[in-house]
């Protein structure tokens, strides 16, 4: 029986299956004949017309270029901006004799050695059939001449271009940066990112700062157009056209004319400053000096030029204030003393009797205060307020450099701050993990002593210590910074506002906030390290000095500043933030060799304050006696 | 006499039919890689080699017996789906996609075992559950289907993953599922086109609208499909000549000696060209047919017919992309394209379709 069925359901099995097998014939049949149809309709019914597509190759698929984005201040300031103007391309795989076609043109045309070379370089990092520029901004007389004789110059073009211009020139340089042409190692990135089709038709893209980052946002969508082309390549009708979109304006957090006046403030000196508002995260002002004019990058910077930039010994190029790493110095205090009371080893109350050194229990070797007679009793207030090494010595011994690192972590120290510029460095904040790991050696006691000081192994960004600052005004809670306030769709009006982000919030006891906070109100008036900043000021602000080494002072040796190359004097450091009670403005000012923060950096913060907060530029300050300030090392 | 036997040996399991036809396709593919790679040896040398390897995959697979086949499917898919996974966690990302598994040796790309091997287990399945298959059976076959075809197309690789798909859709076809089956699975798969759509890649949806208007991005994903038809319409009833055709060697075509090798072939052959090689590939199909109709066992009719039809949808779905009526979802011209691993793969399922054809004869006589 069971036999019987298996036999039955065998045949019919097999039945269906090749009924299944003669479909399945069909359906191959089906298909082929399908692609047998594509192929006569294409190669018999329509071959002309791709005969004609492919071999005369007469109309060809032209890109447009979207304008890029414009750039703006808060307050509307244009900071980037593009302009109009005809330039004379060479498509070399077209032209027969370059150097006699480029000869021939300079006969109608201002052409410089100059403009050869760098069409030389160009040639060099593009490919033979796209159109480079050999002169740009024509003036409407060379126009006119071109264009009567063009027909004996095939394969060169007259275009109407955008170009970009930065009419800040120096200032403002490090954070707008700047765009260049597009050469072969960014298509070969653009087509790893897979929007290389976005890109044919553009000639420049964002190399540093802001261009850089926001280069999506700034570039658009190219559009197309189909063309007829003679057999020169020149364009004869335009048959349908698809309009490019504009990349979206942005609008910057910064303040242009605060920008101004720091700059400015800064007068000679080298350095940074980085302001933030504590509410928010907004930079304000973010300069780093020397500068230098990105309009020189745009058409590929000349030889002389960049070797005048790039030799320079103030490193113009370096971007100071996101990437430059210092040693905070006395910066660190106000963090410490906060660290101090967080973790009970320090009362307000609690005092030490300073005698100018600090000896580790069972060695001989002196850790000096800045102050060679001492500061006499010294509680935590007092201790910020001079400035006193000898307190922070014993502190941080006592902390250990464990908990120190937990702590100034939370704080954001030795991290990056995440702000919206590519590149930023992390700065150091070391740990005995770190020192094994870089160093290999074991971390030492006399270590933690100098790190209690901001010197030794730590490191940090003017941006960095800004960040810190504003969190420390904000009583803990940190907005990460950002330079990009709002972007703005240059098709519809359609705007869309970057808000605060909350990076952390750090679970701290408000009194030692306010303890800490008053005693750098105090560093800023009679008897402070940065009296000569603060005085005159119709509003009352929080600062900190700091002195970051630049060459270490054997023991037993003494710095003495007149007889120290100007190279090799310490890098000054001002932290502040204003108004004390309800802070509008944070920021850090770091200035290279300038010798000690109350006299060189903190009369920066203050012109910064005077125009941010009042409105107005600072008076000329008193001259102050020697001795108020000092100089602060180990 | 003994040279005879030795050579008989060697021989008995090939199918001469297949093979003349097999290598009349793979001489194709030298001369027109030759001519798409703009006259590079070292192209041809290199397709040459994956010949080489791929025959001697053929020879051996030829002269396993059938249960040999069939003890390996298990094994092989488990292998390969482990490996999936393994790739999913830990896979190495290349171009956007993780495809990769680094065996410290070197990298794998198990999608590619899972092309045989999923045909492979599912015929074994229902070879085992032969005397009495419900509807559970198809169940569980098709669930052993999507499992590796969800993976592949995430990672994402939708080629692999359609090409994986049509196999094992081709034994449940032949294993005799229901036609009420099919529709509601149709039903099903229509439904959930949104749900699928929301999970593909960008690029993927970019791929599947162009199919509907490539001249929406012809700077972009349309420019391939674009400049292919432009070759393949530009060649004409007879071509333009052998290393002749101007979009090819002009550089405007794309991917020459992979995946858009037709156009190569289709600019410089015409529809003469093009109707040698689809009558090629159509005996090469036919012959699939005969040695699946001739099957001795349902595990080997499911088999043979899964690799016919598969072979056949390569082909198909390779001209149809490069010649504009499917979306470019890149899956190469069988037997034709530069690549070395899908060689292989595919002369392995023609040494099983010869396995299927003469062991059967040995038990018959």
């Amino acid at each position: 029986m069971n036999r019987h069925i298996a036999f039955k359901d065998t045949q019919r099995e097999i039945h269906n299956f090749r009924l299944r097998l003669a479909l399945s014939i069909g359906f191959v049949l089906l298909l082929l004949s399908i692609l047998l149809a594509r192929f006569v309709y294409l190669q018999v019914v329509q071959q002309n017309h791709y005969q004609t597509l492919a071999e005369k190759n007469r109309i060809s698929i032209m890109p447009i270029a979207p304008s890029r984005g414009l750039i703006f201040d808060r307050n509307g300031v244009i900071l980037a901006q593009n302009y109009s103007a005809y330039t004379l391309e060479i498509t070399s795989s077209k032209v027969a004799d370059l150097k006699t076609t480029i000869d021939e043109l300079a006969k109608l045309i201002d052409i410089q050695p100059r403009d050869r070379k760098r069409f030389k370089r160009l040639l060099a990092n593009n490919r033979k059939f796209e159109s480079l520029p050999i002169r740009s901004r024509l003036t409407d007389g060379e126009v006119a001449r071109f264009s009567v004789q063009r027909y004996r110059f095939p394969g060169v073009e007259l275009k109407a271009r955008l170009f970009r211009e930065y009419p800040y020139h120096e200032q403002i340089s490090h954070l707008l940066g700047y765009v260049g042409r597009i050469n072969e190692r960014d298509i070969a990135q653009l087509e790893k990112d897979e929007i290389d089709a976005n890109y044919r038709g553009s000639d420049y893209i964002g190399r540093t700062g802001i261009e850089q980052s926001y280069e999506r946002e700034l570039h658009g969508k190219t559009g197309f157009q189909q063309v007829e082309v003679d057999a020169d390549g020149r364009e004869v009708r335009v048959l349908s056209r698809t309009p490019p979109v504009s990349g979206s304006n942005l609008i910057l957090t910064i303040d242009a004319k605060l920008q101004e006046v720091a700059e400015q403030a800064f007068g000679n000196y080298r350095g940074a400053l980085v302001a933030i508002d504590p509410s928010n995260g907004e930079v304000l002002a973010f300069v780093s000096k020397p500068g230098y004019d990105p309009n020189l990058f745009i058409e590929g910077i000349d030889q002389q030029s960049w070797d005048e930039l790039n030799n320079s010994p103030d490193l113009p190029l370096n971007n100071r204030a996101l990437r430059g790493q210092y040693p905070p110095g006395s910066t660190i205090k106000p963090f410490m003393a906060l660290a101090g009371l967080h973790y009970n080893m320090r009362t307000p109350g609690y005092t030490i009797s300073d005698p100018g050194y600090f000896t580790l229990p069972g060695s001989s070797r002196r850790y000096r205060d800045w102050k060679k007679a001492g500061h006499g009793n010294v509680d935590l207030f007092k201790s910020i307020v001079v400035s006193c090494d000898t307190y922070y010595y014993g502190l941080a011994t006592e902390l250990g450099i464990d908990s120190i690192h937990s702590f100034f972590s939370e704080f954001g120290f030795g991290k990056k701050t995440g702000i919206d510029m590519k590149g930023e460095v992390s700065g150091l904040m070391p740990s005995q993990e770190w020192k094994q790991k870089r160093h290999k050696k074991k971390w030492y006691v006399g270590d933690t002593v100098s790190v209690g000081v901001g010197q030794g192994y730590s490191l940090v960004t003017p941006l960095q210590l800004a960040y810190a600052t504003a969190t420390l005004a904000n009583d803990g809670v940190a907005y990460r910074p950002h330079l990009l306030k709002e972007v703005q769709s240059s098709h519809t009006s359609e705007k869309q506002i970057l808000g605060a982000n909350i990076d952390f919030s750090l679970n701290l006891n408000s009194e030692h906030f306010a303890l800490v906070k008053s005693a750098m109100v105090a560093v800023t008036q009679t008897g402070g390290t940065a009296a000569m900043a603060g005085a005159g000021a119709s509003y009352a602000f929080a600062g900190k000095t700091g002195t970051a080494q630049v060459i270490g002072i054997k023991q037993g040796e003494e710095y003495i500043e007149s007889k120290v190359q100007k190279r090799y004097r310490d890098h000054a450091w001002f932290m502040a933030f204003a108004p004390f009670d309800q802070p509008k403005i944070a920021l850090a000012v770091l200035v290279e060799n300038g010798g000690h923060g109350g006299s060189i950096a903190a009369p920066i913060a203050r012109k910064v304050f005077d125009y941010f907060l009042l409105g107005k530029m600072a008076q000329p300050l008193l001259k102050m006696d020697e001795g108020e300030e000092g100089i602060e090392n180990d | 006499m003994i040279r005879r036997r030795l050579y008989q040996s060697f021989v008995v399991h090939l199918d001469p039919v297949l093979l003349a036809l097999l290598g009349l396709l793979l001489l194709i593919s030298l001369a027109v890689i030759y001519s798409a790679s703009g006259g590079n040896w070292s192209r041809v040398s290199a397709q040459m080699t994956s010949m080489l390897v791929a025959c001697v995959a053929l020879w051996i697979v030829a002269n396993m017996p059938l249960h040999y086949l069939m003890r390996a499917a298990v094994p092989a898919y488990l292998l390969g789906m482990v490996l999936l996974i393994a790739v999913a966690f830990f896979g190495e990302i290349t171009n956007g996609a993780r495809r990769w598994l680094n065996v410290g040796v070197t990298t794998i790309q198990p999608s590619e075992l899972m092309r045989i091997a999923v045909p492979l287990m599912m015929a074994w399945y229902f070879e085992k559950h032969e005397a009495m298959l419900t509807l559970k059976n198809y169940f569980v076959a098709t669930l052993l289907l999507l499992l590796p075809v969800v993976l592949i197309a995430r990672q994402p690789d939708l080629g692999t993953s359609i090409m994986i798909a049509a196999s094992g859709f081709y034994v449940l076809f032949l294993a005799g599922i229901s036609w009420r089956i099919m529709l509601t699975f149709l039903v099903i798969i229509m439904a959930s086109m949104p749900l699928a759509w929301s999970m593909l890649h960008d690029y993927q949806r970019l791929r599947i609208m162009m199919l509907l208007d490539p001249a929406q991005d012809p700077l972009g994903r349309g420019y391939h499909t674009i400049q292919a038809i432009i070759a393949v319409g530009s060649g004409g009833m007879f071509g333009k000549g052998y290393l002749n055709g101007t979009q090819t060697h002009l550089e405007f075509l794309p991917e020459r000696t992979t995946d858009f090798i037709f156009a190569v072939y289709s600019e410089e052959f015409g529809l003469l060209g093009n109707l040698i090689l689809l009558s090629l590939y159509l005996l090469v199909i036919a012959r699939g047919f005969v040695i699946t109709a001739n099957a001795s066992t349902y595990f080997t009719r499911l088999m043979a017919g899964s690799i016919t039809l598969t072979f056949f949808t390569y082909v198909f779905v390779n001209i149809g992309m490069v010649s504009g009526i499917l979306p470019v979802v890149g899956v190469p011209l069988p037997l034709i394209s530069h690549g070395g691993t899908s060689m292989v793969i595919l002369l392995i399922g023609f040494g099983m379709l010869m396995s299927i054809h003469t062991h059967k004869k040995l038990v018959q006589t």
